[in-house]
């Protein structure tokens, strides 16, 4: 279980590093995303991992999962959620506006093509 | 238990849905009240800075559940004069961006500028990490729509990078609260303190590495190098009272830093020994270097302006890396005086750029109102930096005094006093050609249609930032004795730790008479 978990969480930032590193607009948010995903199982597993537990006192149950970790990745789901929407949104305008997705800087050169 | 404290959060809060829903196409009416609600937090954040100044501290429990279980929001001196200092900021930012139109160019100004205030007046309230995290975005998500307001390819280009920046930067400060609550079980900041006390030496290895994560998140926040790259383009792009109000982002940052790394992680904590107080200062004079170095290479008004920003952080960071009580109150002096030098010089360019049509540093013909705009720019070039008279000189020499305790104190020196004069001739280069330069040209043949001289709130709005400057520098020691009061409290958290732990609430535990 703490291994399954461990390497999900290892592989996906791992994909999600390699993408944010990558040169387009599309590929970025995508590693983003798993970025986030990563992190939100991360925040979960950081409650300790028990299995079949629930996070509110109930008559006749010994042990408990923490529930706090559950809020937090609420949380966090919601925000990133947003922040992908917001990113996605502006990307798209920069790039119907520009016919370009690169998420660098342009060389001043292709400024002064744009604007002549 | 004063309800105040809850104000800055609140009344932003309410006031921006407000104007989106019962205000979205009067723009008379959206203006007053936006002016209305930050003097109405200029007052407030003066009220509770001054209740607060005698060295208590206050709090609020919301809905009554007593910490750590509730979230808290806290007020000691350090974050009531952050929030004086940012509400005051956008008073006059806001002033000049109703007075340059800039607040017409694009939707939602108003309402985006009021969630701005909500996020960063939390950040410096709150007593909880994970509402700091919560706060952040609420900065950030404003900020993404402030950062590209009026539109233009450029812009929404160098958005992009902002905001795909801050997403890996908050997706980073996520896995750092993960770590923190998996080693210590809480997320209150005054809880955290006692309970990273508590790790003993041999099962340091989570809690350091939660320390190192939640660092590169503020250090992202406080564009410390390597982690600045975010900065130039962004903060050149964005329209500048825009710009002016990210100047008290940066130090957003900065005062994370202070909170955090002398409340938890305090210098002589066993868990982290070592570890931040080694690699945050060279980090800092390297900042201060790359940032100085681009003030020389930029060759546009605004990224020369952004990247005395990074320079600037790297003077901050230098002297709160010190981790002293002198180093501190030094690095607080410095910072008020860096957000308002920056704000002043990020409108003048506005100013430049409404009077010349262009931000390149190349010669053109004389604009209109050179002689008041040049005289801004210079006093802003002056204090940004660190020529006497302004506050800049002063707020330099009080780092440098505060560094002879420390092992780099020939690089602090060396670096500091080097950098001055590299961003002197930096400025003075930038000023000679945009202004005096001008008059070497034969004067224009066209009028250009959209060049317009801009109002006179702008310039009362510059003026104004500008006398707070003067005020810095004439009240320098007032005010150092205050941050060194307020360096004391952050020295000796006791106070705050009981105030938030201790006070009895919801499910707290059970007191001998009564419950």
């Amino acid at each position: 279980m703490e291994l399954l978990v461990a390497s999900a969480i290892g592989v996906m930032t791992a994909g999600g590093i390699y993408l944010v590193l990558r040169l387009r607009t599309f590929p970025v948010i995508l590693g983003v995303s798993l970025l986030t995903y990563a992190v939100n199982v991360y925040l979960f597993a950081s409650g300790r991992l028990t299995i079949g537990a629930p996070p509110i006192l109930t008559d006749g149950v010994e042990t408990y999962t923490d529930p706090l970790p559950q809020a937090l990745v609420l949380t966090a789901i919601v925000i990133s959620f947003g922040m992908t929407a917001v990113v996605v949104m502006i990307g798209l305008g920069a790039y119907l506006g520009s016919e370009d997705d690169h998420v660098d800087d342009r060389p001043a050169t292709q400024k002064a093509d744009d604007q002549a | 238990m004063t309800h105040w404290i809850l104000a800055p959060i609140v009344l932003p809060a309410f006031l921006a849905p407000f104007i989106v829903l019962a205000a979205r196409h009067h723009i008379a009416i959206q203006r007053a009240f936006s002016v209305a609600g930050i003097a109405a937090l200029v007052v407030i954040s003066a009220g509770l800075a001054w209740q607060v100044s005698d060295g208590s501290v206050i709090y609020y429990r919301l809905g009554d559940w007593a910490a750590p279980f509730g979230i808290v929001v806290v007020g000691d001196r350090l974050s009531t004069l952050m929030i004086l200092l940012a509400s005051v900021l956008a008073l006059f930012v806001l002033l000049f961006s109703i007075g340059s139109g800039w607040d017409r160019r694009g939707w939602h100004f108003h309402a985006l500028f009021q969630f701005q205030m909500m996020g960063i007046l939390g950040a410096f309230l709150t007593g909880d990490l994970f509402n700091l995290f919560v706060f952040f975005e609420v900065l950030l998500i404003a900020s993404y729509g402030l950062m590209i307001h009026a539109g233009g390819n450029d812009r929404l280009r160098a958005g992009v990078q902002y905001v795909l920046y801050n997403l890996l930067g908050s997706t980073l400060f996520l896995f750092a609260l993960g770590s923190i609550y998996a080693e210590t079980g809480t997320l209150n900041m005054a809880d955290l303190a006692v309970r990273v006390a508590e790790i003993g030496p041999e099962e340091t290895v989570g809690i350091r590495i939660a320390a190192v994560l939640l660092l590169l998140v503020f250090a992202i926040k406080a564009a410390l190098v390597p982690l600045h790259f975010w900065l130039p383009s962004s903060y050149a792009e964005a329209p500048a009272p825009v710009a002016a109000l990210f100047a008290i982002m940066t130090k957003v940052g900065a005062y994370a830093i202070i909170r955090v790394y002398t409340l938890i992680f305090p210098p002589d904590t066993v868990a982290t020994e070592g570890l931040h107080g080694v690699w945050l200062q060279p980090a800092a004079l390297v900042s201060l270097a790359i940032g100085t170095v681009g003030i020389l290479a930029a060759r546009r008004l605004d990224r020369l302006v952004a990247f005395s920003v990074i320079g600037s952080m790297g003077t901050v960071i230098i002297a709160i890396s010190l981790f002293t009580p002198q180093g501190i109150a030094a690095a607080l002096y410095y910072m008020i005086h860096s957000t308002l030098a920056a704000a002043i010089l990020f409108l003048v360019t506005d100013l430049v750029r409404a009077g010349r049509g262009t931000l390149d540093l190349t010669p053109r013909p004389p604009m209109a109102g050179t002689v008041l705009t040049s005289g801004i720019f210079f006093a802003g070039a002056i204090a940004m930096a660190g020529l006497p008279p302004l506050s800049g000189f002063l707020g330099k020499l009080m780092v440098l005094d505060a560094a002879f305790g420390s092992d780099l104190v020939v690089w602090v020196w060396a670096v500091i006093l080097v950098t001055s004069l590299i961003a002197v001739v930096g400025f003075a280069r930038a000023g000679s050609v945009v202004f005096w330069k001008a008059h070497s040209l034969p004067p224009a043949e066209t009028v250009d249609e959209q060049i317009v001289r801009p109002g006179a709130l702008c310039y009362a709005a510059v003026g104004g930032l500008l006398a707070l400057l003067v005020a810095h520098t004439v009240l320098a020691g007032q005010v150092h004795d205050y941050t060194t009061d307020m360096a004391a409290q952050l020295f000796s958290p006791d106070a705050y730790i009981d105030t938030v732990l201790d006070t009895p609430g919801k499910l707290s535990a059970p007191q001998e008479e009564g419950y």
